[in-house]
């Protein structure tokens, strides 16, 4: 096969692309390998160190925060319970709500729609204080309840699958009443089946933005139990010295390598489904 | 009472169109009726009532002596086919069998047997596993035909199940239709806008124009007795000749020729309708037509001409006489078979 200069030149530009994502992130993890000290002193690493083993190992078991009482595993949990459940309950919520409005030809459905899209002008930040306050008054800061419950409505995901509902035909939901399916039935066995890439990627977007929530949970949680990777990445790893306190910048890293891990399997883990569902293309 | 009654039908749709007027029609168990018309006339809307897909403005339905006006669709026991299929993509083919039987709570062992059963008797039984969109056409046909067949409902509902299908296709699948409908003895209603296809297909037959049903009865009496201009001219291929006449003391005279002894007691303008196989060449035929064209079947010529007035006209003749182009035939009717139309209303008069 002869290579054409075009073919070489676009391999040109998808290297460097490939480079520009990948070498911070081995950047990332050579320096997570080294000690402090060197960082400090020699700037960041392209080779591996010696401290692989310890640095992990302190990063997982130690346990940080002002009072001492949560340790980087537990915060991983805590920021997978969160996306999990944010990310399961925004998928469920918005293909049913957008179900609601796409099959039953209610005369509110278009109004219902648009007010439910303007809710993308509202994001959690802005609305940070009324949250604030009815989470407090449901008693429910310091839980996975409260960490998630605010964030579980989606405009996005409501419209996506609004769309696609849109574009199914009407006759396959005469066909499946005719064959006796009711209303239930035809969105389990026909709507989900049917969206199921799309129900992926909705999962992995929606996982990732559960997963980088910063302000909701530094607001509403005071006990350390209930802390998320994000806030921890600012707050543990420090030292003190001279009354100033330092960050211990290896294991710093080691604990952004570690993060990573939690979105890229669900991202591993759920291509295989979004990709079957573009192979096979199902009218 | 017969099995399947309807009674006062009329249809309005939301926006205000009257898609179907006051219709009433019955039929027996077992009876395979056509609908035919042009497009929307309301075939499918009086069929999708009957499936319970469009709701009922005024009237009754009843189905095997229970009125169905409100029963929800998937409560009524009836299958259909719809023009586009509407398989289920997801599903592959034993699924999209199955499906209703899995709804009504058949057990697994049940289910794979009438499954199997269909699947047979449509000789689908090779295409079990895969998904329909490995299906050719005629395939996804046989598949929905299965999925209506398989459930043995109260009755089969088909709305232009044919129209997707290449010519041949097409032929081959309406025999299959007529002989499956006469093993499995099901009630049919079938919807088309092809004459030949509700001719060859038909128990009985409805002609509907406008949403009111202009003549209901057997096929070949609606062929040798259409009641009315518009079915005179909707059954028969290629269509009837039509000609203005008047019609006076039995006499009806047209452009250049006169029959008498009408059997009409009608005095006035008439049309005049002729099929072009009821004709025939005589010396001193009534009707002088010049050739323009000949289109030759084989079994049969197609003689397109012009009368004295420049009207057109088409002659049916055997395959086996020659006729040139520009010739001039001259043409007698056979046996007094004709039709006479009020002009204004349409109605038959002779
Ligand atoms: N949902 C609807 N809303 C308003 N009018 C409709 C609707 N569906 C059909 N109509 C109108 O009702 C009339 C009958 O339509 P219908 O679909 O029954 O025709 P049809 O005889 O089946 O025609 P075709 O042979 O083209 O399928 C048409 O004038 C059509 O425009
Ligand atoms: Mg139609």
């Amino acid at each position: 096969m002869k290579i054409k200069p075009l073919q070489i030149s676009a391999h040109i530009i998808l290297i460097l692309g490939v480079l520009l994502m990948v070498v911070p992130i081995w950047i990332s993890f050579a320096s997570s390998t080294h000690d402090t000290v060197t960082i400090l002193t020699e700037g960041m690493k392209f080779n591996i160190g010696e401290h692989l083993s310890r640095n992990y190992n302190e990063v997982l078991n130690e346990k940080g925060g002002w009072s001492e009482e949560v340790t980087a595993a537990k915060m991983f949990i805590n920021s997978f319970i969160m996306a999990l459940g944010i990310a399961t309950l925004k998928v469920i919520i918005s293909a049913m709500s957008a179900y609601a409005l796409v099959y039953y030809r209610f005369k509110l459905a278009v109004p219902i729609f648009w007010l439910i899209f303007i809710t993308l002008l509202v994001p959690l930040e802005v609305r940070i204080f009324p949250t604030y306050k009815i989470v407090s008054d449901l008693g429910l800061t310091n839980s996975y309840t409260g960490l998630i419950l605010p964030l579980v409505a989606s405009a996005t995901a409501t419209f996506f699958f609004r769309q696609f509902y849109r574009t199914i035909p009407d006759e396959l939901l005469e066909s499946a009443k005719l064959d006796g399916a009711n209303s239930w039935r035809f969105f389990v066995d026909f709507l989900i089946p049917l969206s199921k890439t799309m129900i992926a990627a909705m999962f992995i977007f929606m996982f990732v933005y559960g997963y980088s929530q910063y302000l909701w949970p530094l607001i509403m949680t005071t006990s350390e139990k209930y802390w998320t990777v994000v806030m921890g990445m600012k707050i543990i790893f420090t030292e003190s010295y001279e009354g100033v306190a330092l960050p211990r910048t290896a294991e710093r890293f080691a604990y952004i390598i570690l993060s990573m891990i939690p979105p890229v399997l669900v991202v591993v883990i759920l291509q295989k489904w979004f990709i079957k569902g573009l192979i096979q293309t199902e009218k | 009472m017969s099995f399947l009654d309807l009674k006062n039908i009329t249809k309005i749709y939301p926006n205000g169109t009257k898609a179907v007027h006051e219709t009433s029609l019955s039929i027996d168990e077992g009876e395979f009726m056509v609908f035919v018309g042009p497009s929307g006339c309301g075939k499918s809307t009086l069929l999708r009532m009957v499936a319970g897909l469009e709701e009922i403005t005024e009237g009754e339905i009843t189905l095997d002596g229970n009125l169905i006006n409100e029963v929800d669709p998937s409560e009524r026991d009836i299958a259909m086919v719809f023009q586009n299929y509407a398989l289920y993509p997801h599903m592959n083919v034993y699924n999209n069998l199955a499906y209703g039987l899995k709804n009504r709570g058949i057990d697994k062992q049940a289910i794979e047997q009438k499954v199997n059963d269909a699947a047979k008797l449509l000789q689908i039984s090779d295409y079990l596993q895969r998904k329909p969109s490995m299906l050719s056409g005629g395939q996804r046909q046989r598949v929905a035909m299965g999925r209506a067949i398989v459930r043995n409902p109260k009755i089969f509902l088909f709305d232009e199940p044919l129209s997707n299908l290449d010519a041949k296709l097409r032929i081959q699948m309406r025999l299959e239709i007529k002989k499956l409908q006469q093993k499995v003895g099901v009630t049919s209603i079938f919807v088309t806008h092809d004459q030949t296809e509700a001719m060859t297909l038909a128990d009985k037959l409805a002609v509907i124009n406008n949403g009111v049903i202009e003549q209901l009865s057997t096929p070949i009496e609606i062929y040798n007795n259409p009641k009315s201009l518009f079915v005179a001219g909707f059954i028969g291929s290629p269509q009837m000749n039509f000609m203005e006449g008047e019609l006076k003391n039995k006499t009806l005279s047209a452009e250049g020729f006169e029959i008498k002894n009408v059997k009409s007691d009608y005095n006035g303008e008439v049309t005049l309708g002729i099929r072009p196989e009821h004709l025939s060449q005589s010396d001193n035929g009534l009707i002088n037509l010049t050739v323009d064209l000949v289109e030759q079947l084989g079994s049969d010529n197609l003689v397109y001409g012009q009368l004295k007035d420049k009207k057109d006209f088409c002659y049916r003749c055997p395959g086996n006489l020659t006729i040139k182009k520009g010739s001039k035939l001259s043409l007698n009717i056979d046996n007094d078979n004709y039709f006479i139309f009020d002009k204004s209303s349409g109605k038959r008069v002779n």
